[in-house]
Formats: structure tokens, sequence, C-alpha cells
């Protein structure tokens, strides 16, 4: 199975028929060359350079990279004692995304390259990488990858590197959960603050990148934070893999600048299929708010996406056209939310199978229009940040608080007649 | 029949380079299902015994993670993904053909012990829609049609 | 520091550090809430304590968790905000979907947070469809039912199971809406602190088995405070009581000994008085006759006894002061004895001395105790609640650690996490394993003769001299501490380990304090009053009666010496439960048990502690009926406490231990009403109370009528003076043949009145014997034989944990002796 060819500077390298490179192949290919500088400089100056890059966490918050590595401490200034760690967070189930498979298969030795000097940069003793279950080729590319590594000497006296396969749910995703879960626990978040960096795997200081946030940290140290600026549209650094799927001719990934519209993006993917005619898009995969088409033409970042109501998530576009039924998209959502919820707090663990209850009970016509009480009731209550523990809830919200907005009147037609779509 | 001489060995050293042995029980879990498809009440008990826990705090953990089975699963487990994007591309025909196929629904085994289907979010394949998971690899496949099941059944 | 707040407009102080619902609810405030509990802290599940959070006046302000925000000066907090009340009242609509509106059939109701918090937050219109959720509830023994359809996933359950008591049966499973709380499989819960799930559970999942056959409303029962009597701690109780039957018994928190819990022997030990083995009627001759045959038939034998040669009286460890001061006083000092035999009136005799001179731990403690050493003690065993209280000065270090890394204190599983698995030290020196020792730092195993010079060998490291490392590592783990606790008791018999825990704490002074558990109830209490063992009782010349007071002696010496004690003499029982020893004595006259008679226990502390009557019309009072006897003419117990503190100065603070009977709250006698008080009370099967009995010993009413428990006035008072400290004690010699008793303690049954509890003897595994396979295979016994050892008939278990040359045995007499066990036929 060949995906669409990649070009850019950050997937540029990945081959169309997804096979990983060997350590060789990747050092031919300048690989491995800015790990060498950065060990060269003291690790302040490796966070300098990517906060002047304005790289944002690609894990769905868009936090700036650096100032996150800035909460991390220096050695011997921390009580207790043991390994600091950094966490490549490779989960990724949410849903519309497919991203970091493709640097977990393809490019393992950029994500490994990525995490030693954000490793170094942040005085991190051990690298996790965290893969969900399903990407076996990833977590067999990276293993490898890291055996390869590990057997040149790259990892250096104090590094250790491992490989940890997810045993299943979208909440290992969050980065707390996911610590829970290399604690041998249930994956259920913790309280921030304290914030990993504080406390964070078995007590000790961590942090906790995307996958792809990771990937774009060689390019920074190799070739400057200006030309990582000069790569974007906008104020935000760099290009961003993202990805369409949903109602286009040939759904796809595409790395392309900070700040390319949703508009250029569907066009490269052979334009929206069925009617042809957008009804609504979520841009950052499934817990983001939709977006109709008077947003085809705004620059995708995390603030102007923030700025317009909804969130740049992912970066993966999910895209409805006119045949398609919202609330049977808003019904997979809530479905799958409602199933991946860890049962930590009230609204999520009890909220969230009503709505999915109702919503499919909408398109089943069994709902009420009274049901719809409790659809607006539980957007407006456990939407807002704060109310759930974690932001899984909020998350799950975002589709449904706009849907029930942008899709009024296909929400009170179920409630009268069911699915007619 | 108890715990088998390489799965002890593997799960002993899971314990070392884990953080001790409450670490290492995701390890265990996966490396017996790896080993024997599922996680049976005796390997529950027999990793309890291995790494000093209790069934319930094993438990605890194989039926919160969804991708630990303690159900016997049959030889193929094909995973559908339920998702919004393979959805809206006719997932859920596919899913419904190959059920009728099959004879079997979701979280079902066939008779014969031969395929196990289960619906499960978002497969990380959303360019290949509808797409599924399948066999010991997780081999991603899509996008599927109802008319041509023979790529994924076979 | 304090931190100035206003609590819907209120102002108030707290502490930094607390979270807020700390904060308010140490105010005076009710923040609704189900996760927090203020023994384990703040994990922010439930969502119900949202409120109105404003770092200013002017701030518009957040909806936050109470539980999950630490107070800051000049912080607003509004419980009433309009939006956190919705909020609160969408949690309740949320929880209240799946919950199965069995509140009619629930034994929560009226006692039920959740259903409290649901009239309170307004939520009477069930919106949610009739689709619920169903889970099949589980088999969990006989102390505890199990109902997971009403489970509001608080997580209390398995937080105070697993995290504050050990426990590592129960536990969560699952994810989504079908989280459950139970076992892996059914079976009976192993913590012997299960019984709390029962108080824990803020509705109706856990409910108390043993409450379950004898049900009454919440609302309905009377409530007596009281203390537990069934090991020295001397918890603090209430009876619940309806119909003059003993309904259930739930923690009454006092803050130096139980703050929140109980332990199960506690809980469910007290039903024995509703047991089949409570002894209500009187006998003459094995006769049953009316209590005033039996009454005239023991005066008229103690009357001529005097031309006999005196009577003798026989005094107990398990009954009140004022009871063996009674018949001390009946039968003259000279004639009054123990009720134990001579090693272990010496043995306690000795423990009260070395408490008098120390400077004594209580519970609370012992949980705020950076290092700890038990010499010898299965506390677990012998006084469970201390055990539990070790449990939490275990986390000190990762307390520590986590204070150091600012992670505040309240956030219980955050502090888990940043304190890096730390313990604090915890030295364990035991015969065999114990239920410490998963928390213990250095779990050490030594014989029971090497205890007390284990102990020695640690007090001369502390003195700098040379010891052997594990004892010089204890050393140093106790001499980095600052506030050590030294731990030991009367669970080996051994007088020597007492002089060795003294002697760590006297090294260690003055930053240590020593606790040392007697073996029961009011040990101590007995020791303090005086009195010689059963051995010298037996060798008293003459042929008048014995006065056995609550007291089975087949459990306290060899037969042989019963024989010689009972011969040619009448024997009069009185107790109130049936035992070996009321089988056989002559005249047996019931009374009352702790739960029918006012009465004063000295608890380890040497804490003087007050229980009340809580069932009108029982049996009298064992003092009430010796005064009579001896002609005392005391009209109550105050006036009798009067006469003991004259004749025993030792005693005389005991009258502060709680309010005399004369005292009135300003709104007269102090109410019995429960926490539930409703004011409506239903007649149901459980009946109605009868007409109000008299209770001339207590400031208590007999109705639901009257002032609030001034609760300060009920904690006891501490009697114990410094005294000369007796010399060393020798290690017991205990020469001839045979193998040396390692006595064996169960949390669930020590005495005839645990064992008279069926719940709890439901639960308790019975009597054994445990030998080491070598020595089993030497007698040529098989595991599962049934061994007959001292008289008594009990199975053989095979145990590599015994010392070789050592037989465990579960047996309330812990002198030390050796054992000759044989294959019985
Ligand atoms: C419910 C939930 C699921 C998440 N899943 C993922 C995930 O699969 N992969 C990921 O990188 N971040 C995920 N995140 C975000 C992480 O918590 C975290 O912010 C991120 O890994 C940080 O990486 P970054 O700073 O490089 O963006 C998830 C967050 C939430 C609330
Ligand atoms: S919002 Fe609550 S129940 Fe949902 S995943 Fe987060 S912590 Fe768990
Ligand atoms: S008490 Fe605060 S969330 Fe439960």
């Amino acid at each position: 199975m060949t995906a669409a060819p990649l070009s850019g500077p950050l997937t540029g390298r990945a081959r169309a028929d997804r096979r990983p490179h060997s350590l060789a192949e990747w050092q031919a290919d300048g690989g491995h060359a800015a790990l060498g500088l950065a060990r060269q400089q003291p690790p302040a100056a490796i966070v300098d350079m990517v906060a002047a890059a304005a790289l944002n966490g690609r894990g769905g918050a868009g936090f700036p990279a650096a100032q996150k590595w800035r909460f991390m401490p220096a050695p011997g200034t921390i009580p207790g004692d043991g390994p600091s760690y950094l966490i490549v967070n490779g989960d990724e189930m949410e849903p519309g995304a497919f991203k970091d498979r493709l640097f977990l298969e393809a490019l393992p030795h950029l994500v490994i390259e990525g995490a030693m000097i954000a490793a170094h940069a942040m005085h991190a003793s051990e690298i996790i990488i965290l893969v969900r279950d399903a990407y076996r080729i990833g977590i067999h590319a990276m293993e490898q990858a890291i055996a390869e590594v590990d057997a040149a000497g790259l990892t250096g006296r104090n590094l250790k590197i491992r490989v940890h396969a997810s045993a299943g749910r979208y909440i290992v995703g969050e980065e707390t959960a996911l610590i829970e879960a290399l604690e041998g626990k249930r994956a259920v978040p913790r309280k921030r603050p304290p914030f990993p960096a504080q406390s964070g795997l078995w007590g000790r200081p961590t942090t906790v990148n995307n996958v792809e946030t990771i990937a774009n940290i060689p390019g920074i140290v190799a070739n400057g934070p200006d030309w990582f600026r000069g790569l974007s549209r906008t104020a935000e650094g760099g290009t961003k893999l993202f990805g369409v799927s949903g109602r286009v001719h040939k759904p796809q990934l595409i790395e392309a600048p900070m700040g390319t519209t949703a508009r250029e993006l569907i066009d490269r993917c052979g334009g929206v299929s069925g009617t042809g005619e957008l009804l609504a898009f979520q841009p950052g995969g499934g817990a983001s708010g939709f977006l109709g088409p008077e947003h085809l033409d705004l620059p995708l970042d995390f603030a102007n996406v923030a700025d317009a109501g909804s969130m740049f998530g992912t970066g993966t576009l999910i895209v409805l056209d006119t045949g398609t039924c919202p609330i049977g998209v808003i019904a997979r959502h809530m479905r799958f939310y409602a199933r991946e919820s860890c049962g930590w707090c009230t609204p999520c663990r009890e909220g969230l199978p009503w709505v999915a209850h109702i919503v499919d009970g909408l398109e089943a016509g069994t709902a009420k229009t009274a049901d719809l009480d409790i659809l607006h009731m539980t957007a407006g209550e456990a939407g807002p940040r704060g109310r759930s523990f974690c932001d899984l809830m909020g998350g799950a919200m975002a589709p449904l608080a706009t849907g029930l907005h942008r899709f009024e009147r296909q929400f009170a037609d179920h409630a009268a007649h069911g699915c007619r779509a | 029949m108890s715990l088998p001489e390489p799965l002890t060995v593997m799960i002993t050293h899971a314990i070392a380079s884990h953080g001790g042995p409450r670490g290492a029980i995701l390890e265990a879990l996966r490396m017996v299902q790896h080993a024997e498809g599922w996680v049976s009440d005796e390997r529950v008990a027999d990793i309890a015994a291995l790494t000093g826990m209790t069934t319930a705090e094993i438990d605890n953990l194989a039926t919160f993670y969804s991708h630990i089975f303690r159900k016997p699963v049959g030889r193929h487990l094909v995973m559908f993904c339920d998702g919004a994007s393979c959805w809206m591309n006719g997932g859920d025909k596919v899913a419904e053909a190959v059920k009728a196929r099959l004879g079997i629904g979701f979280g079902e085994t066939t008779a014969d012990g031969r395929f196990t289907l289960l619906n499960t979010c978002c497969v990380g394949g959303c360019d290949h829609a509808p797409a599924a998971v399948t066999g010991r690899n997780r081999r991603l496949v899509g996008p599927l049609r109802a008319d041509t099941l023979d790529g994924l059944l076979t | 520091m304090t931190v100035r707040l206003t609590i819907d407009g209120r102002q108030v102080e707290a502490q930094e550090g607390e979270d807020l619902l700390t904060a308010c609810t140490n105010a005076g405030v009710e923040v609704p809430h189900f996760c927090w509990h203020r023994a384990m802290g703040s994990i922010g599940a439930c969502r119900l304590c949202a409120v109105k959070v404003r770092r200013h006046e002017a701030d518009p302000g957040t909806i936050e968790m109470a539980c999950m925000i630490p107070v800051a000066d000049g912080q607003h907090i509004d419980i009433a905000d309009p939006e956190a009340a919705a909020f609160r009242g969408h949690v309740i609509e949320w929880l209240m979907r799946n919950h199965p509106h069995d509140c009619a059939v629930c034994e929560e109701g009226g006692d039920c947070r959740l259903q409290d918090m649901t009239i309170a937050s307004g939520h009477h219109l069930r919106r949610a469809g009739p689709d619920k959720r169903i889970h099949r509830n589980q088999y969990l023994g006989p102390l505890i039912t199990h109902e997971m359809n009403r489970c509001i996933a608080c997580y209390r359950c398995t937080r105070f199971y697993r995290g504050v008591a050990g426990g590592r049966d129960l536990d969560v499973f699952g994810a989504h809406d079908r989280v459950y709380f139970g076992r892996a499989e059914d079976g009976v819960l192993e913590s012997p602190f299960a019984g709390n799930l029962a108080e824990i559970c803020p509705t109706g999942v856990f409910n108390d088995r043993g409450w379950s056959k004898v049900y009454a409303r919440p609302w309905d029962m009377l409530e007596t405070p009281s203390v537990c009597p069934h090991c020295a701690v001397g918890c603090n109780i209430g009876l619940s009581v309806r119909a003059n039957r003993l309904r259930r018994v739930i923690s009454r928190s006092h803050p130096a000994i139980n703050a929140d819990f109980l332990c199960d022997r506690g809980r469910y030990g007290p039903l024995f008085i509703e047991g089949p083995s409570a002894l209500k009627a009187a006998r003459h001759h094995g006769h049953a006759v009316p209590l005033r045959t039996a009454l005239d038939q023991a005066q008229e034998a103690i009357a001529v006894s005097a031309a006999l040669g005196g009577a003798i009286g026989i005094g107990s460890p398990r009954a009140s002061l004022e009871a063996n001061y009674a018949l001390r006083r009946l039968v003259g000092p000279e004639h009054f004895f123990a009720g134990l035999d001579a090693a272990e009136v010496a043995l306690h005799r000795r423990l009260a001395a070395h408490l008098a001179n120390a400077s004594i731990a209580s519970l609370a403690d012992i949980a705020a105790a950076d290092a700890i050493l038990v010499l010898g003690e299965d506390l677990t065993g012998t006084a469970p609640m201390a055990a539990l209280a070790v449990r939490q000065a275990s986390r000190a270090a990762e307390r520590a650690l986590a204070a150091e890394k600012h992670v505040p204190a309240f956030l219980d599983n955050a502090v888990r996490v940043a304190g890096e698995g730390r313990r604090a030290p915890l030295v364990l020196v035991t015969p065999v394993p114990d239920a410490l020792d998963a928390i213990a730092t250095h779990p050490l195993r030594r014989a029971p003769a090497d205890i007390a010079g284990f102990g020695h060998a640690i007090a001369a490291a502390l003195a700098g001299k040379r010891a052997d490392p594990d004892a010089s590592a204890a050393a140093a783990a106790l001499a980095a501490a600052s506030a050590p606790v030294i731990i030991a008791g009367a669970g080996l018999g051994d007088p020597a380990v007492l002089d060795a825990a003294a002697a760590i704490a006297t090294a260690l002074n003055p930053r240590a304090r020593l606790a040392l558990f007697p073996a029961e109830a009011n040990s101590l209490g007995l020791a303090l009053l005086g009195g010689e063992g059963l051995e010298a009782a037996a060798d008293v010349p003459g042929r008048g009666a014995v006065v056995v007071l609550e007291n089975d002696l087949h459990s306290r010496c060899d037969p042989a010496t019963i024989a010689r004690l009972f011969a040619d003499r009448a024997v009069i029982a009185l107790d109130c439960v049936e035992t070996a020893t009321t089988a056989i004595a002559h005249t047996v006259v019931p009374v009352a048990s702790f739960a029918d008679a006012a009465g004063t226990c000295i608890n380890h502390e040497g804490r003087a502690q007050r229980t009340i009557a809580a069932r009108p019309d029982s049996a009298p009072a064992a003092w009430r009926v010796l005064a009579a006897f001896g002609g005392g003419a005391e009209a109550g117990l105050d006036d009798l406490q009067v006469a003991l503190a004259r004749d025993c100065p030792q005693f005389a603070a005991i009258a502060a231990a709680a309010p005399a009977a004369s005292y009135r709250t300003p709104s007269g006698r102090i109410a019995r009403a429960p926490a539930r008080f409703s004011g409506r009370t239903a007649s149901d099967s459980a009946g109605g109370d009868a007409a109000p009995p008299r209770d001339p010993d207590s400031p208590f009413s007999w109705t639901m009528e009257g002032g609030a428990l001034p609760a300060e006035l009920f904690q006891g008072v501490r009697i114990l003076a410094a005294a000369a400290l007796p010399p060393p004690a020798q290690a017991p010699a205990i020469g001839g043949a045979g193998l040396i008793l390692i006595p064996l303690h169960d949390p669930f049954s020590v005495s005839e009145t645990d064992r008279a509890s069926t719940i709890l003897a439901a639960r308790a595994p019975g009597p054994q014997l445990r030998l080491h396979p070598a020595d089993a295979a030497r007698l040529k016994l098989a595991e599962g034989a049934i061994v007959s050892v001292e008289g008594r008939t009990v199975p053989l278990v095979l145990d590599k944990h015994i010392p070789i040359g050592h037989a465990g045995l579960t047996t309330r007499r812990t002198t030390p002796r050796r054992l000759m066990p044989e294959g019985s036929k």
C-alpha cells in the first residue's frame, strides 16, 4: 500500500512506500549531523534556538516547545533521586489524525535524532517513545532505529532510549495519563500543577512532546531559527504536516507552511467529493469545533483557528460535504469519546454516554425535542475548561457545541423526524 | 499449565527494565497476549504470582486497556475503524458486509475460531478510509469496499 | 501562615497550604462533595465541589473545584453563586442517571450523602430515559454487602482500602461509564479494616451485613457514645440502639485515637451482646432461676465465706475499673486477684511502670511519627488501629519529598507520585511474617527469645556501642528522626521486650515517644488496681466462695490451677457471655455488658475513658451487683467513683473522663439523637422504643430530646503518674521439653466476647497450631492433623516461617512457655 508522495523540509525524505532508512542510509543523507552540532552547545543555547524558531507543540494544544523545556530543572537542582525523562508521544488516536504514523514508520531516525537533541536541551537522561499498539510497523521501525544508534554509539554514555507500546485507549495520549500508563497504572490523568517537569514519571522531571514536534528539532538546529520561521506564512514557525480526510477525492497527508488555508489543502486533495460542495470542516481532528465555508481562506495556525472559535489541534482536517449528515458525524464522535472516557470524573463518565445516546437517538428517530436541552446543557456545562478533570471532555464537547449552533436546523429536524439523509 | 519459560524470562526482564513489577505489568500482559492471542484468568494469576501483585491489581489494568483481550479471539483479528472519516466514506456498509459474510457481529468470533471482529476508534488510516487493521502486525487495509472483501478476509 | 478569605461574604481565616474545601469545612461552611475526605485528601473526581473563585473583590471569577485549589490571601469563594450551583446540580443529574433509585429498600437511606446532595441540589425531575447500566454484585464475605448499581464512582472505597489500609484485593476495573469497584472474583474481603467501606461509601454500595439483620432507619436509632472493649487502644465508637437492641456500631472521632476509622473487630465485636452466647438468664446449680434468686444465693454464699477463710474475688481485664474495684472492696485487697496468671500480672505491672515514666505515644502521635520501631508486636493482630496509624506514618517520607517539590499536601495522588515511593523508616522485628512487612523498611525476623536482646542492641548502638548490622541500621534510622515512636506490647508475653523498648526510648530522649500495648481493654486499669495472679489465688487456704468477674479462667491458666482454685468453694460467676467458666460455676449472675453499663477503662496511653449504657432495661451493671453484695449504698457510678478515688488515689482523676450524671447542657440532658435525627419516629418492624427508663449513671436522656453531645468533655483523661521503675526483668526461663510458644494473634478473634459475635466469628479463621514442617515431621504430625495441646484440640498448619523449635498457637495466654503437641485420637 502506498500513500501520496510527500515533499517539504520535514517529511520530504520519507519514501513513497514508507520503508524506513537504515542508519547508514540516513547518515549518508546528512542525518544525525544536527545531533553532533547540538551536543557541542550548552543545553540553554538549543532551547533559545527553539524559542527563536517559534515552534509550537504539534500534539494539540500548540504550547511553545521551548517554554515547556525551560521548566525542566538542571540536574542537581531538584529533590529526590533518579533520571529525568523525555517522553515522545506517538499515541495518535484522535479521530481523523494519521500524521504521526508517517514519522514513526518512515522517518524513525528523524524522530530519534530530534529526541536526542531535545533530551540534551532539557537535561533528560531517558527517552521513552510511546506508540499506540496498532502502529506495530512504527513500533518495529523505531525499535530497529534505536538498536542502530545504540550500536553505533550515538546515544552517548548516559542516555537511554526505549519504545513503549500502549495497551490501547485514547486517553493514553493525554500527557499525564500517559505517564500513569508508563507507571503501570490506569491511564487516568493527573492534576496539574504539579506539572510533569516538577513531578512526572515516577515523580521525576518529565516532558512530553508530540512526535511531530520532536521531528522538527533537527531541522531547526541544522538550519537555524530564521530558516524555520521563514518556512511559515504566520508568526508560528515551520511547516505543518496536515492531514485531510473525510469527503475529499484524495485524502492524504500534506506538508505545507503554517498558515496554509483549508481551500488550498482541499484543492490539493482533488476537491470536495460527493456533492462537491463543502458543508463544514473540523480543522484539528475530532475534538475541534466545526468551521464552515466562510473559513476556507483562514490561514491555519493555532492562533488563527482559536480566534475563529475552533482548535488547530492535530492539524488534521475532517471534511464534510453537503451530502453528509452532520448529526451522523457528531454521533460517531460522541460514541468514540464516551467509549474512551477514562471513567474518573463525573461530567465525562456520565455526561458523555448520555449525549451519545441522545445523538444516536436523533439519528434513529427515537429522540425528542426536549432531549436537545440535554445536549445544550452538557455542551454548556461540561465544555468549558476546568469543569471536567482533563481536556478530553472539553474536546469532545467542541464538535457538539459548534454543531448545535451551526447545524441547528438539522438538529431540530432530526428531533422531529430522525435522519432523512 | 503454568507460564511457559520464555514468557517467564521476558517478563522477568521487563520487571528489571521498566522500573519494577508495576511498570512491567502492561508489558507482561502484552507479551502474554502476543504469545497466546488473549489473556486468560490463568495467565492473570501467573502474572500476579510472578510480579508479586494481586489478581485484582492485574485485572485493574487488563480491564482498563482496550487492546488487552480477556476473552479468546480468533486467529485473524479484524479491527474496523468506526471513526467519522471512515463512516463518511461508507465504513458502516463495509462493516455490515463483513458481518453478513462471517455471520458474526462486533466483539464476536466465528464458530471455527478463525475470525474475530472488533470495532475500534480511528486507526490512523483516514487517508485510506474506510480502513481496518488486521492480523498480528496490525496491517492497515483500505480503502475497503463492500464488494471486494477478499483482501481483508484472507 | 494564616490567610484571609471571604466565603459567601463572610470573612474567615485559613491555613496556607490548605485546599478551599478544607478551609470552608473548618469555617463551618459545608461545600457539597463526594470524593474529598478529610483523612484522604483531594482527588478531583466527582466535580461536585464546584464553587466560584474570585481572586479579589472585583474579579469576575471562575468555576473551580474547591478541593483542588489552594487557599490564597484575599480570595473570595462563592458557594451560593448561581453558575456554581447550577453546575453542581448537573453533576448530581449525571450521577443519578444510572443510580437505581432504590432508596426505600436501601439501608443507606436517610444516612446517604447522595440522597442529601440530590435533594440539596434541587434535582427532583429526572430527564434521563429509563435505561440504566446494570452491574453484577459480588459476595464480599460476612461483613460487607455489595450493590454496585448504586455506585457513583467517587473512588473512596479503593482509596481507603488500598491507600489507607494497605489491602490489595479490592480494586477498580473497567473504564468509562462501566467502572466497577470490587474484587477480581467473589470472595471475602481480606483486610481487617473492610468494615470502614460501609462508612466511607457516600451511598449504599457497601453496607454493614452485620447491621442488616437488625436494621433500623438511621434517624430512628438512639445513639450513645461508647468505647470499644476489644483491645487496649480504646477506640471511640457510637452505639446505635432501637427498641432495646444494638443495631450498629460506628466510628466516633477522637482526635488522639481513632480519628475517622475503626477496625472490624471493633465494628462487629460488640454484636456479641446480640449473639446466641450472650448470657441473659441467671442459673443456680445448672437450673435457670430468677435473677433475684441467683443474687440471693450469691450473697448468701459470700456471707458464709467469712467463717470459711473469706471469699476470693477474681477480677478481669475486660471488666470496668468500677466493677473490679467493687469486687476488690467486697472481698478485701488481700483476697482480690487479677484473673491472670502470675506472669501476665507481672508483665502488665511492668508495662504500666514503663508507661508511667515515658512520653507516651497516642495513635495520633504514631500516625505523625517519622520513624517507627515495632519490637515483637503483631500490631495488626493485637491493636489493629495502631497498625493503621503505623501505615499513615510510613508515608511521612513521601510527604516530605513531595513538599520539597512544592506539591500541595492535599493532592493525595500527586503526593504519592512526587514521593517517589519513599517510606519512612519502619523497623519491624517479629518472630513470624507480619501484615506490616510490605511497608517496613527493615522487616526483621527474630525468635521470641532474641527480640529483647535485639532491642537492647539497638539501645546500645544508640549509645555509641558496637552492634550487629541490623541493630546499627535500626539505630541510625531512629536517631535521624525528629519524632520517632517505639512500639512494643504484651503480645509475646515477654517483659524483657518492654524493658528493651523503654531503653531505646530513653536512649532517644527527649524526641522519642513510647507506645506499649497491653493485652486487653482494661489490662492497664487492672494492673494499676493491683491483685496477684491466679496461682496465688489457688494457694489461698479455706473454703470461702470465689467470685469470678467477667472472665473465662480457662483461657488464663492451666486446668490444674482452676481445679485447685475452685475445689470445695462455691463458685459465683458474673458475666455477659457464656464461657467455660460460667458453664461450671454454681451460681451464674448475668451482668450488663460494656454497652449496657457505665464504667471506666484505661487504654494503652493510660487514658481513662467512660462507657455509657446504651440499652435501657438490660441486666444490672456488675459494679452495682457487687457493691450491693458488700452493702455498698452508692446510688450511681459517680458515687462509686468517689469511693474508688478514696481507696485507690491513683484513680482520683477518672471522674474527669466524662461529665457526671448531674451535668446538664443548656437544653437539659444530652440527647441520644443520632446525627440523622429526624424528629419523626416511625413505627416499623423494628418496633418502637418503650417508655424511657432511668439512667442514674450518665447525663444522657433516653430520648432524642436534649442538648448536643459536648464532645470535648468526652475525650477521657490521662491518669498515669510517674512511678518508680521496677528492676529489669529477667528473660523468662522456660526450661523443660517441648516447643517454645509463639502466640498467634488474629485481628478478628481474641477473647470470648469477640468469639461470641457470630458475625466476627464467621470472619475469623479459628484456632490453629502452626509448626515448621521439620518439627511436624519429627513429631510425626501431618498438615491438617487435629492436635491436642494444653488441653485444646486444634488443627495443625505447616508453616516454614515458624522458626524450628517453636510452635505458633492462637492463644489468649501469652506467657512464655513450652508446648507438647500430640496427635489427637
Ligand atoms: C484526551 C487527550 C488526548 C491526547 N492525545 C494525544 C496524542 O495522541 N498525541 C499527542 O501527541 N498528544 C495528545 N494529547 C496532548 C498531550 O496531552 C500533550 O499536550 C502533547 O503530547 C504535548 O506535546 P507538544 O507539546 O509537543 O504538543 C492529548 C490530549 C488530550 C487531552
Ligand atoms: S474528562 Fe474526566 S473521565 Fe474524561 S478522560 Fe478526562 S479525567 Fe477521565
Ligand atoms: S470533592 Fe472536589 S471533586 Fe470531589
